[in-house]
């Protein structure tokens, strides 16, 4: 397993309201391999949104190092696939030319753009909804959509910002197998942040577990689930003890970024 | 497992003992009840539709109920008809007017002093309001001097517009120009700014420059809102030609006013003034259609 990401001793500060600064990250240090899925959960204030910010090159890391293939991340570019949880598709444009987006910008021929964007309907089931406009989508078609659009970049790597923290269960459900079916397929290296566990536990093979007050690594917890996962999994005694886990942890840490945050004011 | 068994078996203990036994805590004497629900109404709910023939109604009473009143005022005699021609003078007024091809070319005069003056505000002002909504940097050198700027009154430029550009048509153009270039400028930053700043950085990640998220991404989202700030400055521009006509000139619908007025035509200048309000409907019809066309998205 060839390394993808690699950070050390990552440490974030945005300036503080009069003066100094505050911490959001405070030495980080993970790696995450190539097409491995991961997800990052954590309770507000642990800076897991700052995180994947910095990994898609939107903010400057106040010190240590990140790296995507060895090289450092100083910029956002289309080696980094983003999808955010707010829509975030070009509302005057219909999906098929949201998802052209990017190979616009390269400069692809008109056939090379239709060949792919085609496929990447198949895959994402959105053949049907070429010709509609974002507004015309269900939640969870512009979902799928914006993840077509990233993924049509061919990225090193795909980040995921809380993409279906807006969805109804049944929906975000869906979008959990159907994500999981297309990582399979283009095993896309993927880093998602959620504040679901169940999400995160079924969806990833290792779960980033953040401390708070500042950010840290409190945990990494390997998934050893079967690879094809069907949303039957979610009963299973492991999934559930597995899943009891990460929340036991989730939980302390909210307890302390009360505390933490009473404390202060 | 066992840990969720226990959870959900203990919830309906509690519910019926706090049910049974206990009284429900009070800190308050008892809150003053409304007792009247909200009564219908069929002309006067909140943004709800009223029934189609009343709306039909309404619109036809509140056009013709002004005309009527009108029209009685000027039958019946009470106001000098100098001060107030009835309707059928001032639209016999009107037709000779058009009849001598006075109306057309005062009209045309005016339309194309819109054109240039307004056109080149349209042309200097959507770059500015690029610059200044997309841009901390553009906003902080520009925008205070624009927003003292814009409280200036375009009419107080009339004198020096005279001394710097003379009688002629620039400083007609000048006059529109400097009415309605600041506004729009500030207009076009302030829906610029309202382009969401996740698709700005999507489109980084997409592979977008700084140059294709101006041109690709914030300039398509803010063009609706950019047509509608012209709609708005465009009435303001056809509000100032007719100002700036008053003053030294010698054609335009501002001008064919001034020169009624010398004569006490009264008529005629009625009917320049619905012409003018006309050609000003149109003028709005004109961008409506414009922003449905090129940014049906937003509609």
């Amino acid at each position: 397993m060839s390394v993808a990401l690699q950070v050390r001793g990552l440490v974030k500060e945005f300036p503080g309201r009069r003066r100094g600064s505050v911490r959001v990250l405070d030495r980080l240090d993970f790696e995450v391999a190539a097409s491995e899925f991961v997800c990052v959960v954590g309770v507000s204030g642990s800076g897991k949104s700052t995180l994947l910010s910095l990994v898609a090159g939107l903010l400057p890391l106040t010190a240590g190092r990140l790296e995507l293939d060895g090289v450092p991340i100083t910029g956002p570019g289309p080696d980094r696939g983003l999808v955010l949880q707010a829509p975030s598709l070009y509302p005057w444009r219909t999906v098929e030319r949201n998802i052209a987006f990017g190979l616009e910008l390269l400069g692809l021929s008109r056939a090379e753009r239709r060949a792919r964007v085609a496929w990447y309907l198949g895959v994402m089931g959105l053949e049907p909804l070429a010709r509609s406009l974002p507004r015309q989508l269900s939640g969870g078609q512009r979902q799928r959509a914006a993840i077509a659009r990233a993924l049509a970049c061919e990225p090193r790597l795909l980040l995921l910002d809380e993409p279906f923290g807006s969805l109804d269960v049944q929906t975000k459900e869906d979008m959990q197998v159907f994500l999981r079916t297309v990582w399979d397929r283009t095993r896309t290296t993927v880093i998602m942040v959620t504040h679901d566990v169940e999400e995160a536990v079924f969806l990833a093979q290792r779960v980033l577990v953040l401390a708070s007050d500042p950010g840290r690594v409190a945990a990494e917890i390997p998934v050893h689930l079967p690879t094809d996962r069907t949303l039957e999994i979610k009963r299973d005694p492991r999934f559930l003890q597995l899943r009891s886990r990460v929340e036991d942890m989730v939980r302390a840490q909210h307890r302390n970024h009360l505390a933490a945050t009473t404390a202060t004011t | 497992m066992t840990q969720e068994g226990r959870a959900i078996s203990a919830v309906p203990r509690e519910v019926t003992r706090s049910a049974a036994t206990e009284r429900p805590e009070r800190a308050f004497d008892e809150l003053p009840r409304r007792t009247r629900a909200l009564r219908p109404s069929r002309l006067w709910s909140i943004r709800e539709e009223v029934p189609a023939a009343v709306r039909r109604t309404l619109i036809a009473l509140g056009v013709v109920a002004p005309l009527l009143v009108w029209w009685a005022l000027a039958a019946s005699r009470t106001v000098d008809p100098v001060f107030l021609p009835a309707p059928l003078d001032v639209l016999r007024a009107g037709r000779e007017l058009l009849a001598s091809g006075q109306l057309g070319a005062d009209a045309l005069a005016s339309l194309t002093r819109v054109a240039f003056g307004f056109g080149l505000a349209v042309a200097v002002s959507v770059p500015l309001g690029l610059l200044i909504g997309s841009f901390s940097a553009g906003e902080a050198l520009l925008e205070p001097l624009l927003a003292l700027l814009r409280y200036l009154p375009a009419s107080a430029f009339i004198p020096l517009l005279l001394i710097w550009l003379g009688i002629g048509e620039p400083s007609k153009v000048g006059l529109l120009f400097i009415g309605t270039v600041f506004f729009n400028t500030l207009m076009t930053a302030d829906v610029v700014r309202l382009v969401p700043r996740e698709l700005i950085q999507v489109s980084y990640t997409l592979g977008a420059t700084r140059h294709e998220v101006l041109r690709k991404v914030i300039f398509p989202h803010a063009l609706p809102g950019m047509i509608d700030a012209m709609r708005v400055n465009a009435a303001a521009a056809w509000n100032f030609v007719v100002v700036a006509e008053l003053v030294a000139s010698t054609s335009g619908l501002g001008y064919r006013i001034v020169r009624a007025q010398r004569f006490l035509q009264t008529d005629q200048i009625f009917a320049v003034l619905v012409v003018i309000g006309l050609i000003g409907l149109a003028i709005d019809l004109g961008f409506r259609r414009l922003r449905n066309g090129v940014a049906g998205w937003a509609s």
